[in-house]
């Protein structure tokens, strides 16, 4: 194949991808324009889901390790939505960066002891602190225990003007996703991104060239762990509730699930998988009970047949 | 020698459990100098060059570089200081491109990592400085091609082209010449012969010819511990390294 042709299918995959995600742009801003509370509703699903989703893919797909406790870091984002409405803080200007800080330092603390291990012990104890995590959360009697609580109050851009409203909800949490997509992709084609590819690709020449991946690795981890959060004060917003579930290793899961389904490492593919995993939950859960089953079965399907994931549908990845 | 050497190891020792892998040995090398370093299979060369870029711990012994004792410090500051290796079976990035290898040298060499926001460079804007590396190894011709497409031969010139391009002062060169063919060997050693008045060079070697055409002095490892060390002439004329490791290989030359 010739360099011409080369850049002209990369080209074409290109402009496919624009034209895939313009379209699915375009639906998210029109959708709530229906004004029709149940697919509003479903845009933020997708765009709450698809935050975490974009979070976790730095450290999946670009980092190479697997965390299964990214649902903590949500987690603390739907209870800092919750607990700082229970104190009367509801403006979304203190919510959110208050709940990306909280998930931040605790996902600092948690780097910086899961990322001296590698593999299988990675696994384990991001697992781990995320249980003890979801117990602590369990056993705050004051916010419901076991139960969680209702959201006392949504939060709030201005007076009149609040989550709890599906477009304002809708549109925000659009936003917050494009802002953490864009910020994904500038971190990843920095030089900082070039040397979290290369620490993930051979750590020990990375070692060799004198720079050591730990403090680069645990950048990103904090930084993946604070974006999440702004899923999870969606999240809050969306179900008007908080509770433990969604601290749970089965959150995890799902959003391990969405990433894989759309391709790790490429930011695109997890949004892609949030919004491909919410579609096939509403339409599965409406038709049988075991949907959980059928999820699966799909999931099999993809890393059996489609190499690069969702992703790899629409834009076929040059070899 | 005016100059202080280089790179200096002194009584270094290295054992697992009751194997001797490293036995008190003492070695250096002087700017501009390459210093050969020979021996059969399982000496404990790769071992000691380990011990020196810092992947392994010396039990006892002391390693300097230019006059500073480096025991203490991590491979990624001793690389730092100005040493760069090239190894044995070349360590290099999966996903990246020829040029996406020289990029992230010149990040580590400017430590420039933390440039979080900024684009990175890409391959129209590798310097020329970097440009006449890839000249020189022979694959500027290469650069846009991923690196796990690279033939074997190809990924050895390109680990050297990072080495030549982090500014060390020292490089060690972990048999440069293993699995080259017979034209891509001619090249590398012609490069390393327009290189080794430019750096302090170790270099672990299996091929004699080139060693001996090349090397300024040479040190025999056999069994953890140095049998000789001295100039081409010397070692080759040496009865004990003649018994023990070169016998049937000199002559058949």
């Amino acid at each position: 194949m010739s360099a011409s042709q080369v850049i002209k299918k990369s080209d074409s995959n290109a402009s496919r991808l624009a034209i895939t995600f313009s379209v699915l742009l375009l639906l998210a801003l029109l959708v709530p324009l229906l004004d029709q509370a149940y697919y509003t509703k479903l845009v933020s699903r997708v765009c709450v889901f698809a935050i975490a989703a974009v979070s976790l893919d730095l450290i999946v797909g670009f980092s190479g390790r697997v965390s299964l406790g990214h649902a903590a870091f949500f987690g603390i984002g739907v209870y800092s939505a919750g607990i700082l409405a229970q104190l009367g803080i509801t403006q979304l200007g203190w919510v959110m960066p208050i709940a990306f800080m909280a998930a931040g330092l605790v996902g600092c603390f948690i780097g910086s002891i899961s990322l001296r291990t590698q593999g299988l012990y990675f696994i384990f104890i991001t697992l781990a602190f995320s249980q003890m995590i979801f117990f602590i959360a369990q056993g705050l009697r004051m916010y419901g225990g076991d139960d969680g609580f209702r959201l006392p109050a949504p939060t709030v851009w201005v007076e009149g003007f609040d989550l709890s409203q599906p477009k304002v909800l809708a549109y925000t949490m659009l936003m917050v996703l494009m802002a953490v997509a864009y910020v994904a992709h500038r971190l990843m084609t920095s030089n900082f991104g070039q040397v979290i590819i290369a620490s993930r690709d051979n750590s020990r020449k990375v070692n060799s060239l004198g720079l050591q991946p730990y403090p680069y690795q645990l950048t990103l981890f904090t930084i993946s762990a604070a974006m999440c959060a702004l899923g999870g004060v969606g999240f809050a917003n969306l179900n008007e509730y908080v509770s433990p579930a969604s601290i749970s290793w089965v959150q995890s899961g799902e959003f391990l699930f969405m990433v894989i389904l759309g391709s790790a490492g490429t930011l695109l593919g997890p949004i892609l998988g949030a919004a491909a995993f919410v579609l096939l939950e509403q339409i599965l859960s409406a038709w049988t009970e075991y949907w959980m089953f059928y999820l699966g079965i799909i999931l099999m399907l993809r890393v059996l047949f489609l190499k690069t994931g969702l992703l790899g549908l629409i834009a076929q990845e040059r070899t | 020698m005016s100059q202080p050497p280089i790179l200096e190891t002194v009584d270094v020792v290295k054992s697992f459990g009751a194997l001797m892998v490293t036995d008190r040995v003492s070695l250096s090398v002087y700017p501009g100098e390459m210093h050969a370093l020979i021996g059969p299979n399982g000496a404990g060369k790769s071992t000691l060059i380990n011990q020196i870029t810092g992947e392994l711990e010396v039990n006892s012994g002391s390693i300097f570089f230019e006059q500073q004792l480096i025991n203490p410090l991590s491979a990624a500051a001793r690389s730092r200081l100005g040493m760069s290796r090239a190894y044995q079976v070349p360590q290099l990035f999966g996903t990246m491109t020829v040029a996406g290898h020289m990029i992230m040298a010149q990040i580590a060499s400017k430590n420039q990592g933390f440039s979080m926001w900024k684009k990175s460079a890409e391959l129209h804007e590798l310097s020329s400085a970097q440009q006449d590396i890839l000249q020189q190894v022979g694959l500027l011709h290469l650069a846009s091609k991923p690196m796990a497409s690279l033939a074997h031969g190809e990924k050895r010139q390109l680990e050297l082209a990072i080495s030549l391009s982090c500014d060390a002062r020292l490089l060690i060169l972990d048999e440069p010449l293993a699995g080259l063919g017979p034209t891509e060997s001619e090249q590398m050693i012609e490069l390393l012969r327009r290189l080794k008045t430019r750096y302090g060079i170790l270099l672990v070697e299996h091929d004699m010819q080139a060693v001996f055409s090349l090397a300024d002095r040479v040190s025999v490892l056999v069994n953890g511990s140095v049998i000789a060390s001295g100039t081409v002439e010397q070692i080759k004329n040496d009865p004990l390294v003649k018994s023990a490791y070169l016998g049937d290989e000199l002559e058949a030359h």
